[in-house]
């Protein structure tokens, strides 16, 4: 689950960190409030949107004064920003957070995350703060330094100097990087985040070691011992398919095509995108309906499939291993009496009481065009949809 | 012969009472697994469906019915210790099927496995493994199953099973199907049941199916290189999943370059494996690599013959390529054949 940057460093804040003062804000006259509490001369306003590359697209501002931190913040409260990981459409920005200003002396990077290889949390230190981590991984992966830590051992001391002095920091600084680092770790391994990236780390020109921005990434499997984290999801920030999937415990993500798809299962979900791509078409979603699914839950798929105006075909492809052909076929047949189904569906079954689920389906009376296997299917599913966007087109005329 | 699993294998559940424990356990009963006890904190002294003794530790399930593999359904919050729990009581195999542990459960978990070799830990997040006839561990529909000689192994469930149902149905049997997971910190890996698969003298050829995310299919590709003879089919899920989503399962996730479908895939093609394009063809392929296989080796003999017969020297000494594999026809007829002599090895 991802946070705000402002939700990050409230818990990082908690566990020791040392971050900027700063206020959130929904309203520019919060925003010029905000700023007037925190006092001094320099402010930053920042767009609290889920996806990174704020800086560029407008969304983080430096003011001299709180009435220009109420104007920035009237100016960015409602627009929509456009970076790399929103996508074209954009972000609405809902809050701001106002912070304090500092002087700058270096800017740094510092991030965990797991490195699957070594099945150990890795933490990642380098000089070149401020930049995508990507590309400097890319470009010069040697400016980049990891320690990985042992879980029996944590965070040592010893690795904790060994960024410091790879980063080329001196004197007291090491001790507070040192200090960073560990209430860092403390607060990756305590609320079980999967991602945290302090970037900027900066050193400011007094020698402290200062979170300048925080992204945290928690593990959703995780979030049943962290209800506090829990707490922290924004609805606004995902999209309203997918938090309806959330809710029904199925694993739904938009995507640009017109075929909506109803898999069990990840591994076989990807391969009917990978296979309806291969037969010519374009999935509308990834959708896994999971292992224990019951009527109920296959009722909600094809309903949060449905709801996409795009979908102009859907295919179903079971396998049931636990999960029994009957029931899925049951809840195929409640789904479409309940949601006017209006495109044609394309249904493999496979596995376990096949025959039970093919029998319901034949006798539901539903249009339903029935495929042998994975193959077979796609190929049904693609020629249904173009056949679809043909009569639309006709009709359009 | 097969790999981890057989019919000397003895398992305890683990979660026996549970939903799903008590599902699947039965299930593997009918199929004719050797479940000799379950274990549910609490429960001990009862019997599980009249049919096996429930026990409060898994230590008991190992001295008093002598489990030596313990299969894991006990729900996410407690899954990391009851792995941990069958390690301490030494059992050497370990299928967890739970789906949904917190990742750095798993880190202190593996932690933990590197210094207790002893036990080997598959999954968690997966069906389980399988050798048809034998001994089935896990959730997976035991009778789309049939005994063989293609080995299959897969980060993912249902993929799995639609491998394996299409090997059956065009006649080529498993020796043994393993899901390894799909969660990012596993146990049993790729290279693990490669390097088995390359020992087992029952199986011929194998089946590895990978998705996005994380190296370990280039690496399954490195080590397949420099040490497997015996051929690969390879698939690789996640080819049109956009970078950055997760896909489901924990691990499935594009994060960098390297961990997309297609240099996957090209990582597996330059080691000699033939990548299917997709999940539908997986058992055409390896039919058509089989028996391409057997009429290359038939050329080759019958050539090295020639030359033996004109010059012998060198030339004679040319290899047959990797033992003759059945053709479909051959191995549903020979299929008890090789029963039996699955029993005798």
């Amino acid at each position: 689950m991802k946070t705000h940057e402002y939700q990050a460093k409230q818990i990082l804040r908690m566990s020791g960190v040392p971050v900027p003062r700063g206020i959130l804000a929904t309203s520019a006259f919060e925003a010029e409030d905000a700023a007037r509490q925190l006092g001094g001369d320099v402010f930053v306003v920042k767009a609290q949107i889920h996806a990174g590359g704020r800086g560029k697209a407008g969304g983080v501002k430096v003011v001299r004064s709180a009435a220009d931190a109420g104007d920035v913040a009237e100016r960015l409260l409602g627009s929509k920003l456009r970076t790399p990981q929103t996508g074209p459409e954009g972000q609405e920005v809902r809050k701001v957070y106002v912070e304090e200003g500092c002087r700058i002396a270096r800017e740094l990077y510092l991030g965990m995350t797991l490195d699957r290889e070594k099945r150990r949390v890795t933490m990642m230190a380098s000089a070149d703060g401020g930049m995508e981590i990507e590309e400097v991984a890319k470009k010069t992966p040697e400016r980049i330094l990891k320690v990985a830590i042992d879980p029996m051992v944590g965070l040592s001391p010893f690795q904790a100097r060994r960024l410091a002095n790879g980063l080329k920091l001196q004197g007291k600084t090491v001790t507070e990087f040192g200090r960073f680092a560990k209430a860092l770790y403390d607060s990756f391994i305590a609320y079980d985040a999967s991602l945290a990236e302090i970037n900027p780390l900066v050193v400011t020109e007094a020698g402290q070691v200062v979170a300048l921005d925080a992204k945290m990434v928690f593990d959703d499997n995780a979030l049943f011992r962290h209800p506090r984290v829990a707490a922290l999801r924004d609805p606004w920030e995902e999209d309203p398919k997918e938090g309806q999937a959330r809710e029904n415990d199925l694993s739904y993500i938009a995507l640009d095509g017109d075929i909506g798809c109803m898999v069990n299962g990840a591994g076989l979900a990807m391969a009917t995108m990978d296979i309806i791509r291969l037969s010519g078409g374009a999935p509308a979603n990834f959708l896994d309906v999971g292992g224990g699914a019951d009527e109920q839950r296959v009722t909600a798929a094809l309903k949060i499939i449905l709801a996409d105006p795009k979908v102009r075909a859907v295919l179903v492809n079971i396998f049931g291993g636990i999960m029994r052909c009957d029931v899925i076929a049951n809840g195929i047949v409640a789904a479409a009496h309940q949601v006017k189904l209006k495109v044609p569906l394309v249904v493999r079954l496979e596995g376990t009481n096949v025959k039970q689920g093919k029998q319901i389906l034949a006798a539901s009376g539903l249009k339903i065009i029935a495929a042998d296997d994975l193959g077979d299917a796609a190929t049904k599913a693609v020629a249904a949809a173009a056949k679809q966007a043909r009569q639309g087109q006709q009709e359009g005329k | 012969m097969s790999i981890f699993v057989d019919q000397d294998t003895r398992v305890v559940v683990q979660g026996i009472t549970g939903a799903a424990g008590s599902f699947h356990a039965g299930q593997m009963f009918d199929y004719g697994t050797k479940v000799v006890a379950g274990v549910t904190p609490g429960r001990g002294g009862t019997v599980f469906q009249e049919r096996v003794p429930v026990f409060d530790t898994v230590h008991e399930a190992v001295e008093r019915c002598g489990a030596n593999a313990a299969a894991i359904f006990v729900p996410p919050p407690f899954a990391a210790d009851a792995i941990l729990e069958a390690t301490d009581a030494g059992v050497p195999l370990v299928v967890c099927i739970t789906e949904g542990i917190p990742v750095l459960d798993m880190v202190r978990v593996s932690r933990l496995l590197e210094v207790t070799p002893h036990t080997r830990l598959i999954g968690p997040n997966c069906p389980g493994v399988i050798t048809p006839g034998e001994c089935k561990i896990g959730i997976m529909p035991g009778h789309i199953h049939k005994r063989g000689r293609i080995g299959v192994v897969s980060r993912s469930g249902t993929l799995t099973y639609e491998a394996v149902k299409q090997l059956t149905d065009l006649g080529y049997g498993q020796s043994t199907a393993v899901g390894i997971g799909g969660d990012p910190v596993h146990g049993t890996d790729f290279i693990d049941c490669l390097e088995r698969f390359e020992a087992d003298p029952d199986t011929d050829a194998v089946i590895l199916i990978g998705e996005i995310g994380g190296s370990a299919e280039a690496k399954a590709a490195r080590y397949a290189r420099q040490h497997m003879k015996k051929p690969i089919v390879g698939f690789i899920a996640g080819r049109t999943a956009p970078p950055g989503r997760r896909m489901g399962h924990a691990g499935a996730v594009i994060s960098g370059g390297d961990d997309t479908a297609d240099a996957k895939i090209a990582a597996l093609r330059e080691a000699g494996i033939t990548v299917c394009e997709g999940p539908h063809l997986l058992g055409k392929t390896m039919h058509d690599l089989l028996t391409s296989g057997r009429r290359k080796a038939a050329r080759r003999r019958s050539r090295s013959a020639a030359q033996k017969k004109a010059a012998p020297g060198p030339a004679a000494k040319v290899v047959p390529a990797p033992a003759a594999v059945p053709a479909p026809t051959a191995a549903r007829a020979s299929g008890k054949a090789a029963a039996r002599r699955v029993r005798v090895a």
